[in-house]
């Protein structure tokens, strides 16, 4: 069987839905085992374990919690000395991307990166991997070993399936060299109150929306559904909202229940991610607009009307 | 300061791809400096307009790469350095790396700027892999930067909100295109950057050994695509049908 180390990324001691549905996959290509790096790394291995793995490395160091890549490379780098693994998997989010580049650069090993999928095959790894934009998708084999994939999140869903997970203490020493970029403070600004990727309802609006003026429509209509907003990088890039909103290839890949597209022309970009969505709801007065080639219904017409009287006929519908 | 700033050449954005028939994206179609990496020309002339020094501007490409570097030359970058040489084609991220950080250490810069990813391959990994090939440590997705004295502090943009980040230089910063918008090149500036220095280096000169690249692409097939629901105008009905939508997908 080959062996398969998941970093499991842990937010606010919490191990991150990606990895967990990382876990999933692996649990598909062989013996799965991940590490876990900063506080909370103990209760983490008690969920990884539930969710398949069969021995979680860990450590509990706050360097890991305080200093960008380098202390987690050093840690991944001595955990691959010793346990030689055939794949290592990484979310494709901030924080993982870094620790993995800088892993593959020390360790000599190309990576594939923004996966969507990975397969076994020939006693190897492929990867599906968006091209031309989104339009396609190639098929790319991992000639390093380890392989090193980055799989985007929401690619896989999430599900326990396993035991307990022998817990190992990896002793690292993490080079003094290693405490370099520090991160001093935490700013939090989105005060969402629902989590965009977690939100049943996703209501985003793009340039056609006018300007940042009229986004608090959105802000109704998704109070009203139980909704979170996002937007796409037009808008996000133009200022109008946070990046933490935005949503496709170089954001937030969402995957709700109803997905609403408000003056966003869907291009490729922004597709990726939300087009797994299970309904999605196109509003735009460009009947021609590509986002129209791919929603369940497309409404042609002008969202500066369309939205409010939706709000309107949602709330009334409610207090029914 | 010394500060260098990674610059791609990549198709225009707005200009329609093609694939050729190897599967790898047509680069005979219209090329521009990568949006992302402008946004990183601009970064790196402020901080040089706040603190003096140099802008270097350093990219891997084919020869014609020559006009992205002209183009933030053109926005006041002092001089460029373009990797070029034919076995260089198709290269991956790390050998991508290995290339320019084997040109970027005959800089000694204090501060190194890239872009978060490109326009194009976006695999978001040539940064990471440049700071650990160069011994930096890396400030990433920063929105804002500050220098003080021999440190640097970002705003890291966060999934809710940002980080403060700080290092000693020589330090990797990536810019996200929320970091300042790129100035428009004056008529003075374009003329000046004809006369500006782009050294061409080729590989054997940078001492950088060519491996087997990270991945063999082994076919490329459409990419699932839903199918097209209903199309209706807004004559007045159209909020009923959404709200019949909202309530079968049982949001509502
Ligand atoms: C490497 C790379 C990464 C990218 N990453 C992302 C990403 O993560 N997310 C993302 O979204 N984009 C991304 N993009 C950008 C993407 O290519 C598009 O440029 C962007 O999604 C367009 O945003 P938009 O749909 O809001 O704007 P536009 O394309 O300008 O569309 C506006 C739409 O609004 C409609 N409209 C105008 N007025 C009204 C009105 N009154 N009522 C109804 N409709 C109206 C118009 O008909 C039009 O269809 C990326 C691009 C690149 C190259
Ligand atoms: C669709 C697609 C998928 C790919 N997937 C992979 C993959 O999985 N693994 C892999 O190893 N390679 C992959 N490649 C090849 C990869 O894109 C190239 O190696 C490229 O030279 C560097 O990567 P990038 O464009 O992804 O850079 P990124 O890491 O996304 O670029 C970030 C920044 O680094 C700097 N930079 C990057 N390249 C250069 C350059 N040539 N000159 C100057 N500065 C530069 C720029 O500042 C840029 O904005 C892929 C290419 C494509 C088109």
């Amino acid at each position: 069987m080959a062996a398969i180390l998941v970093y499991a990324e842990l937010s606010e001691g919490k191990v991150a839905t990606t990895s967990l549905e990382l876990m999933a996959k692996a649990r598909e290509l062989g013996d799965v085992y991940a590490v876990a790096l900063g506080s909370g790394a103990k209760d983490a291995a008690a969920t990884l374990g539930k969710h398949g793995a069969k021995a979680v490395h860990i450590n509990e160091d706050s360097v890991f919690d305080d200093y960008i890549a380098e202390p987690a490379t050093d840690a991944l780098a001595s955990l691959v000395e010793s346990e030689k693994p055939d794949l290592i998997l990484f979310g494709f989010t901030s924080d993982s991307r870094e620790v993995a580049g800088r892993l593959a650069a020390r360790l000599g090993v190309g990576l594939i990166s923004n996966a969507g999928d990975v397969t076994a095959k020939d006693g190897g790894f492929v990867a599906k991997v968006p091209y031309f934009g989104g339009a396609k998708v190639a098929s790319m084999k991992a000639n390093a070993k380890p392989a090193i994939v980055l799989v985007r999140p929401k690619s896989f869903e999430a599900s326990e399936k396993g035991g307990t997970a022998e817990v190992k203490q990896l002793d690292v020493k993490v080079a003094e060299g290693s405490r370099r970029a520090h991160i001093t403070e935490r700013v939090a600004e989105a005060s969402e109150k629902i989590k965009l990727e977690e939100a049943r309802v996703v209501i985003s609006g793009g340039r056609g929306m006018g300007g940042p003026q009229n986004f608090p429509l959105l802000e109704d209509l998704a109070s009203a559904l139980g909704g979170a907003v996002g937007a796409s990088r037009a808008v996000v890039d133009a200022g109008w909202v946070p990046y933490s909103m935005q949503v496709g290839q170089t954001g937030k890949s969402v995957r709700p229940g109803v997905y609403i597209a408000v003056g966003i022309s869907g291009a490729m970009q922004h597709t990726v991610g939300m087009k797994t969505s299970k309904v999605i709801i196109a509003i735009n007065k460009d009947a021609e607009a590509p986002i129209m080639k791919m929603a369940d219904l497309g409404v042609v017409g002008d969202a500066m009307k369309i939205v409010p009287a939706l709000t309107a006929a949602v709330k009334a519908k409610k207090t029914k | 300061m010394k500060i260098v700033v990674t610059v791609k050449q990549v198709p225009d954005p707005n200009s329609n791809l093609t694939l050729e028939a190897d599967n790898t994206i047509s680069r005979e179609k219209e090329v521009v400096l990568d949006p992302g990496d402008e946004c990183g020309v601009e970064e790196g002339l402020q901080l040089k307009e706040a603190h003096g020094g140099e802008v270097i501007l350093v990219s891997m490409g084919p020869e014609r790469a020559k006009d992205a570097i002209r183009k933030g030359l053109s926005m006041g970058a002092d001089r460029g350095v373009l990797i070029t040489d034919p076995s260089l084609a198709g290269a991956d991220a790390l050998l991508t790396a290995r290339v320019l950080a084997a040109a970027i250490k005959k800089e000694e810069p204090d501060l190194v700027i890239c872009a978060t990813e490109s326009y194009d391959g976006s695999t978001g990994m040539v940064p990471p892999m440049l700071a650990e090939l160069l011994g930096f440590p890396q400030l990433t997705f920063a929105k804002k930067v500050e220098i003080d004295g021999s440190t640097v502090k970002v705003h890291r943009q966060t999934a809710d909100g940002y980080q403060v980040v700080e290092a000693a230089t020589p330090a990797l910063i990536t810019v996200t295109a929320a970091i300042a918008e790129p100035r428009y090149a004056s008529l003075k500036g374009i003329m000046a950057a004809r006369s500006k220095e782009i050294k061409e280096v080729a590989a054997g000169d940078l001492g950088v050994e060519k491996g087997r690249p990270a991945e063999t692409i082994e076919g490329v097939v459409d990419a699932e695509s839903r199918k097209a629901g209903e199309v209706i105008q807004d004559d007045g009905n159209a909020v009923e049908k959404i709200v019949q939508v909202l309530a079968a997908a049982k949001v509502l």
